[in-house]
């Protein structure tokens, strides 16, 4: 096959799902960034014409405080994820196959059930009235006037339990081709359970991790239905916001605007994390088994 | 060699589930040894290595590594090494940091580390190797960072689970050179693991045959080939014919007379001192049997039987032959230095004379089920 044959091949591979990424991701978040210079047109939906004043207004002092609780509650359930993710990851792996099966089912059984309901009965066990409250107040723990619901922390915990499965599918996927005799060589080498650990299983399933960091984060950033029914007005998210502008406000370019700026975030803390990823990757060219 | 054991299991066993892997195994070792584990799969000799690293706890008894009861120790706190049959080097860590692994752990001074580290490089002749990662270079060279990562850690027993059976043939004869040469050139204790019984006659100094979970025979490797104390050992270790007899007579104390189906009498040295009347398998292995076209004398310590050639094998630097001897088809392999100029060489369907002396031969009682399936084996 000559070069240019190769190369031409090479491209009509590529080409559907390049297409693919065109049409549904690439023109859409082009259309957002378009519709920030719109004019808001009091109907809904962008006016004609282009102005800089939504992306002005986006400098209402109210946002900075939003932006910084949607990334403080994004970061803090991701890392909660993984660090909760990564020994039940290792504990599946070390299990025997017929009970590994079991508790996968396990980890996957509540997406049975719509993601609503499951907030909802959050709702109903944070509730004042609800089990869980009524316990901890029973026995002391926390006094019967603090609230668990409605703040920052209830919207934390459910965003834990919503994203947790996602951690795990991945971080067990590393962990389940993981040699574990490594460990077994780092204990015979003189390191303990702990270290053995840390220095092998850790760096042996990065993928697994880094696969769960984006899983978990991304979505999580973007999240409003679990802020609207388990926070307060103290605990608003970017997402909330967006919806806010879209459903009741029928701002459509403030909304996109809003989403410019979610996208910013996102878009900037990852690709310095890819970069620095694909150069330690460059300076090992192997090819590794996909985690 | 009388320096003090060193190593001693006492009365080991592991049991998984029903199979008893290791049974009451009891065994020394010595101080600067190389000491092989020898047996085929599943005979409990990785368990016995693994209850050793403390990968594995024993059911009953003890280990003693230098005067010290380790049984209850975790690996880390172990002075020992053990080099895997995967290597298991550590895929995410360069050959340099593999071998600096060990130390590092230890938190020893960065000094140090670089230092021993250069050192072990040396040893394994891999300096310009150190910045890759493991699976960018040979089977060859991972064996050797394994052995070096092992070794900085200097310990007091070196353990080596079947460390070669991943290598192909050639490579595996320039590491057994190599493992004999660090051997001797670091003095410790080799605990060496194989199913492989070249390996383990051209390394040791004492080597134990392992069989289901028991261990059948200790001993240099000369008296395991020369005096197998079991059926067991006799046909693991190299090739040997097995007849079945009686003991019919005992000529004084040393020898006695043997009656096997279809053979004229034959002697043997007694050296287990077994009774008249006691069902034996007599042992003869393939090169101490002499074959000629004349009948030799035969003097009361030389055995000879007639027989015919079934099978001739030339293969270069000796030849050999199945020959008929009633119901056996026995192997015999003849050296020869003037193949061509000798007399006309032994060919298929000759009528020879079997024969071999009293001392080669060698008599196993008849007692265990393994015993049954062996006499079988050496076709």
């Amino acid at each position: 096959m000559t070069p240019a044959r190769a190369r031409l091949n090479e491209i009509l591979v590529t080409l559907p799902s390049a297409g693919w990424l065109a049409v549904l991701f690439v023109v859409p978040a082009l259309i957002v960034v378009a519709i920030s210079f719109k004019p808001t047109d009091p109907l809904g939906g962008a006016g004609a014409g282009w102005t800089l004043d939504t992306l002005k207004s986006l400098g209402n002092p109210n946002y900075p405080a939003i932006l910084w609780r949607t990334l403080w509650l994004s970061i803090t359930t991701t890392a909660l994820c993984i660090l909760l993710a990564t020994p039940v990851g290792y504990c599946l792996a070390r299990l025997e196959k017929k009970w590994r099966q079991m508790v996968l089912l396990l980890v996957v059984v509540p997406f049975w059930t719509s993601f609503l309901i499951r907030i909802f009965a959050w709702k109903m066990l944070l509730h004042p009235e609800g089990i869980i409250k009524q316990a901890l107040a029973g026995l002391g723990i926390v006094s019967p006037e603090t609230p668990l619901l409605y703040n920052q922390w209830a919207v934390l915990l459910v965003m834990v339990y919503t994203f947790l499965p996602f951690a795990i599918l991945p971080v067990y996927a590393a962990a389940e081709k993981f040699d574990f005799r490594l460990i077994e060589a780092a204990r015979d080498l003189g390191a303990r359970r702990f270290q053995a650990f840390c220095r092998v299983f850790l760096p042996g399933i990065r993928r697994g991790l880094f696969t769960a960091l984006l899983i978990v984060f991304i979505p999580a950033l973007g999240s409003y239905v679990i802020p609207d029914i388990v926070g307060g007005p103290g605990a608003e998210m970017l997402g909330n916001k967006i919806a806010q502008r879209v459903f009741v406000d029928r701002n459509l370019p403030h909304a996109c605007a809003l989403s410019l700026l979610l996208i910013l975030a996102v878009l900037l803390p990852l690709t310095a994390v890819l970069a620095l990823q694909g150069a330690r990757e460059k300076a090992r060219p192997i090819i590794e088994e996909g985690a | 060699m009388n320096a003090p054991d060193f190593l001693e299991f006492k009365n080991v066993s592991r049991h998984f589930g029903s199979i008893r892997a290791v049974d009451q195994v009891s065994l020394s070792i010595r101080k600067g040894e190389f000491f092989s584990l020898l047996g085929p799969s599943g005979c409990g000799k990785t368990t016995l290595l693994r209850i050793l690293a403390g990968f594995e706890r024993p059911d009953t008894g003890c280990v003693i590594l230098s005067g010290q009861d380790i049984t209850q120790l975790p690996p880390n706190r172990r002075k020992v090494n053990t080099i895997f049959q995967s290597y298991a080097l550590f895929p995410h860590l360069t050959v340099r940091d593999n071998i600096a692994f060990g130390l590092r752990i230890e938190k020893r001074p960065q000094r140090e580390i670089d230092h021993e580290v250069e050192r072990m490089l040396e040893l394994i002749q891999m300096k310009a190797e150190a910045g890759k990662f493991p699976d960018t270079i040979s089977g060859g060279q991972k064996q050797r960072v394994a052995i070096a990562r092992a070794l900085i850690k200097k310990p007091q027993v070196l353990l080596l689970d079947e460390p070669l059976a991943a290598l192909d043939l050639k490579l595996r004869q320039r590491m057994l050179i190599e493992l004999d040469l660090i051997h001797d050139e670091v003095g410790i204790t080799f605990l060496y693991v194989t199913h492989d019984q070249g390996e383990a006659m051209s390394l040791s100094d004492r080597i134990a045959v392992m069989n289901s979970g028991i261990i059948e025979q200790v001993g240099t490797p000369a008296e395991i080939y020369e005096a197998p104390r079991s059926s067991f050992v006799a046909a693991f270790i190299g090739d040997t014919n097995f007849f079945e007899g009686r003991v019919a007579e005992l000529i004084g104390n040393e020898y006695s007379r043997l009656v096997i189906d279809g053979f004229p009498d034959v002697t043997v040295f007694n050296d287990k001192q077994l009774a008249v009347n006691n069902l034996i398998y007599l042992s003869v292995r393939p090169e101490k049997f002499h074959i000629s076209r004349e009948r030799q004398e035969k003097s009361p310590r030389h055995n000879v039987v007639p027989g015919r050639v079934e099978e001739v094998i030339y293969q270069g630097s000796l030849t050999r032959y199945w020959v008929r001897v009633q119901e056996y088809r026995i192997a015999v392999t003849q050296q020869h230095s003037r193949f061509l100029l000798d007399e006309k060489p032994i060919t298929w369907d000759e009528n020879v004379w079997v024969s071999w002396h009293a001392d080669d031969g060698f008599m196993l009682e008849r007692y265990s089920q393994s015993d049954e399936q062996l006499v079988t084996l050496p076709e």
